[in-house]
């Protein structure tokens, strides 16, 4: 469970910004998650209402994007399924992951006086 | 007021962040890798469930080597010291580091061990993970390769059901083989199957504790040594 470790990571990082934009507070924090990031989106949202609580995010909607897993051929681009082999079908090459491994914060929604 | 975005609430202010949550750790693991980089010692992470076969690889390791490489360990467990103690007694000079409730170690762990630890002289660093096959592959140390270790007693469908350990691996590590003999109903085709589905380039090898196939892992670790001198020069 390494959910509570992100969300810790996650609050220091709004923390940071709140302090940069003299802010009073956060309504909205919007972050992405990949299905192959090894992160459980349910699990991150639990352990972010159990740790908000008297941090600067307390008042804070968490918005948690889905993020699909997409693989293709590093080289003609096609795209590979995903489940199948991981190897082209048409031209043998390894495919790399294009997208699906983020653990992002997209955008915060900050109070200003 | 827009019920979007907040326009025209003068007391709402979107700032568009897009950078990854865990930045302050992807720092502090590019930091360590300079530290290897710069000191010409390969770091190794080695994950895989607890009781896989992590210790008992390294031990393997440290006999075949017999002496001919410089090798350490630093030994993440969330409690005791046993594994650093078991690679202390076969001659490779180790560190624990307990984490406590965490189920992996994390870039700043391995910081802090650094500064505690007699690592600039090594030729490889081993970085011996929490057992487990979902936490560890989210946090990069710095290391130069991950490697995972899988036993045959944990069923072929593992990296189907773990696929984000296994995409990041360099190299899986077949264990405790010489256990095949009493497992008539294993496939290894099937593990090598679910391998090509999770991981871009799969490398498997089989290994066992009484020796089988660690000749081709030091050879293994002896390419990635020369690849990473070759990449230094390249850089320089």
């Amino acid at each position: 469970m390494h959910e509570y470790s992100i969300v810790q990571s996650l609050v220091d990082r709004v923390e940071r910004e709140v302090r940069t934009h003299a802010a009073s507070g956060v309504r909205r924090i919007r972050i992405g998650i990949g299905d192959l990031s090894g992160v459980e989106r349910e699990l991150l949202q639990t352990a972010y209402d159990v740790f908000r609580t008297g941090t600067v995010c307390a008042d804070a909607e968490l918005e948690i994007e889905r993020i699909e897993a997409r693989w293709e051929c590093r080289r003609c681009g096609a795209p590979i399924a995903r489940g199948e082999r991981l190897t082209c079908a048409a031209c043998g090459e390894p495919g790399r992951l294009i997208q699906g491994d983020e653990i992002l914060l997209e955008r915060l929604e900050l109070e200003v006086a | 007021m827009c019920g979007t975005c907040g326009c025209g609430d003068h007391s709402a202010r979107p700032v568009d962040i897009g950078e990854r949550i865990l930045v302050d750790n992807d720092r502090q693991a590019r930091h360590n890798r300079e530290h290897f980089a710069e000191r010409g010692v390969l770091a190794v992470n080695v994950m895989g469930s607890p009781g896989s076969g992590k210790t008992a690889l390294l031990e393997a390791t440290a006999r075949a080597l017999n002496g001919r490489l410089r090798i350490g360990a630093l030994a993440g467990d969330l409690e005791t010291a046993r594994d650093a103690e078991r690679l202390e007694a076969v001659g490779v000079p180790s560190l624990a580091i307990t984490t406590g409730m965490a189920c992996h170690l994390d870039a700043a762990m391995v910081h802090k061990a650094l500064h505690q630890f007699p690592w600039a002289d090594l030729d490889i660093l081993f970085i011996e993970n929490v057992g487990n096959l979902v936490c560890p592959a989210v946090y990069d140390l710095g290391q130069a390769v991950n490697v995972v270790v899988l036993s045959v007693t944990e069923g072929e469908d593992k990296p189907l059901k773990y696929p984000v350990m296994f995409r990041k691996a360099d190299l899986v590590l077949l264990s405790k083989c010489d256990l095949m003999r009493h497992l008539p109903a294993l496939r290894t085709d099937m593990i090598a199957d679910a391998l090509e589905r999770v991981m871009p380039a799969p490398a498997l090898l089989s290994v066992s504790q009484d020796g089988l196939g660690i000749d081709l892992w030091i050879r293994q670790l002896d390419e990635w040594r020369s690849a990473a001198r070759v990449r230094e020069t390249v850089h320089v």
